[in-house]
């Protein structure tokens, strides 16, 4: 058994690609609880896709690809927002014709560059055993800096969740708060997209968290519980990528989604009639 | 005597279409009043103005004295619609509750004992003590409008503003939470909400404010529910009926815009 689980880590490219993906699951884990249950998963899948953009240019222009494609979501990001404000077309327009159109930009650049395609399709499907030691100090630091600002703003993201207006009425810079939590989102997007891929990312934040809330009573226990959910996905994906020889982000995201059929089908019954009167 | 809101000349429209037009109107500290009207009429946008939530055409509002500036809203406690409000979040009574002590709160700080104290004190006076651990989601509409109001009281409120807090509430906590606000009046504080419940107003509250838009009257509710008032008020939404020496209004079911 111990041989089983310490075979894969004898290469330093595991070792790396375990790590990554236990870090991004973590930063996803904290952030897709308030994806959840705020409903942001499309807004979410909108920044991943348009990151892709970035990622491209960073790569043609040789700067870091996580610099481009936190440019292009937070752009993104704010012109939903902007969009939205005006009046004009609804949020989910806005966010349709941003991210389709920043991705496409993506796709245009690449298919300029066909000596690099391999390489930039690893962004689009996850490649997470190619991750570089720069990578991985990149990814860490980009998650402490998540922590540190949820942990900072906790009790008024919280507040601003669950009763924005109230929250507004009370005195609390509302506004400000729900662009912080786009600007997280956009973040903790670009930690992601190496080790499960843009296309994927949106199910690191979504599933685990929903795994979690099925769980869960109080909200910080359901970030608690998504954290080691995704986790736990990523390291059984990590290790069934290695033995069975399939793609890691797809084994990743597989688990995950394995675990919150799993979870459904027992807790199903149990919730329905703890909810009873 | 001090003023809880005072109101003048204030107007208020939603992308063009007037809301509220020259709302000039002064609410007495410790006074309970009742805001009565047609769907459409208002209600929530005059409420929302207290709160500084709509943008103002023109106006001015004041709370105790102040305009609404951050520390005016913190003196003011508001319960929303309960359709406001997604009750399917992974909150506690206690966790709700405890929001109220959120604008007061350092960021990074941990609550203080006197946070918590003030979350306790306010769950025992609206009788939820013993739910703080229970999910919002599992109460009955009641009892979340008694926790929500235990959230403003936890915010150290001076004036409560309660939008429709009855709404869908079954007859019997309807009660309970009028008893309620009477006896937050009787502590001192000052007490609005809007309601459909004429009734209740004429029994339990001291000032009615008729709202259609404009202010069609204010002051105490036998003065004011007066047939010729309230026909002005819903206009074709209330059929007013003379039975003895009572008047009896029956609002109309329709919904206004």
């Amino acid at each position: 058994m111990a041989d089983f689980l310490l075979e894969p880590l004898e290469f330093g490219f595991m070792q790396r690609g375990l790590l990554a993906s236990v870090l991004v699951s973590v930063i996803c884990g904290i952030l897709g609880s308030f994806v959840v249950l705020k409903g942001l998963a499309f807004i979410g899948d909108a920044l991943a896709h348009a990151s892709f953009g970035g990622v491209a240019l960073a790569f043609v222009l040789g700067i870091n690809i996580y610099l481009g494609a936190f440019v292009f979501a937070i752009a993104t990001a704010l012109g939903i927002g902007a969009i939205t404000q005006r009046g004009r077309v609804s949020s989910d327009t806005a966010i349709g014709v941003l991210f389709s159109g920043t991705f496409a930009l993506g796709i245009l650049i690449i298919s300029r560059v066909d000596r690099y395609t391999t390489d930039l399709f690893g962004y689009l499907f996850g490649d997470v055993l190619s991750i570089t030691a720069t990578d991985l100090w990149t990814i860490a630091i980009l998650g402490l800096v998540v922590l540190a600002l949820v942990l900072v703003f906790y009790r008024q993201l919280l507040f601003v969740a669950f009763d924005p207006t109230v929250a507004a009425a009370s005195g609390i810079a509302t506004r400000r708060l729900e662009y912080l939590l786009l600007a997280l989102l956009g973040v903790t997007i670009v930690t992601a997209i190496q080790a499960v891929g843009i296309v994927m990312v949106v199910a690191l934040l979504v599933t685990p968290s929903a795994t979690a809330y099925l769980l869960t009573r109080r909200f910080h226990h359901m970030i608690l519980a998504s954290v080691a959910v995704g986790a736990l996905s990523a390291l059984l994906g990590i290790y069934l990528s290695y033995y069975l020889d399939v793609a890691s982000g797809a084994a990743i995201i597989l688990v995950a989604t394995a675990l919150f059929f799993a979870t459904l089908a027992v807790t199903g019954p149990v919730r329905k009639l703890s909810n009873a009167p | 005597m001090e003023k809880a809101i005072e109101i003048r000349s204030l107007s208020v429209a939603y992308s063009r279409r007037p809301a509220l037009e020259d709302v000039t109107l002064s609410v007495p500290k410790g006074a309970m009043v009742g805001i009565v009207g047609p769907n459409g009429g208002g209600k929530s946008t005059l409420v929302k103005a207290m709160l500084g939530l709509v943008p103002r055409l023109r106006g001015e509002v004041e709370v105790l004295g102040r305009p609404v500036d951050r520390r005016a809203r913190r003196l003011v406690g508001y319960v929303p619609q309960r359709e406001d409000v997604d009750w399917n979040f992974p909150v506690s009574a206690f966790d709700v509750v405890m929001m109220g002590r959120v604008p007061s709160m350092k960021l990074l700080r941990r609550p203080a004992h006197r946070d918590k104290e003030l979350a306790w004190e306010a769950l025992r006076t609206v009788g939820m003590e013993k739910f703080a651990d229970t999910r919002i989601g599992e109460f009955s509409g009641g009892q979340q409008q008694r926790i929500f109001l235990a959230r403003a009281l936890a915010q150290e409120a001076e004036v409560l503003l309660l939008d429709e807090p009855v709404s869908g509430v079954d007859a019997p906590s309807q009660h309970e939470i009028f008893d309620l606000l009477r006896e937050l009046q009787r502590t001192g504080k000052t007490v609005i909400v809007t309601t459909h419940d004429l009734s209740c107003v004429a029994e339990r509250f001291d000032l009615a404010l008729l709202l259609n838009r404009r202010i069609v009257a204010f002051g105490r509710p036998e003065e004011v529910f007066t047939p010729e008032l309230l026909n002005e008020t819903y206009q074709s939404h209330l059929m007013i009926l003379k039975v003895g020496d009572r008047t009896v209004a029956i609002e109309d079911g329709r919904q206004g815009g």
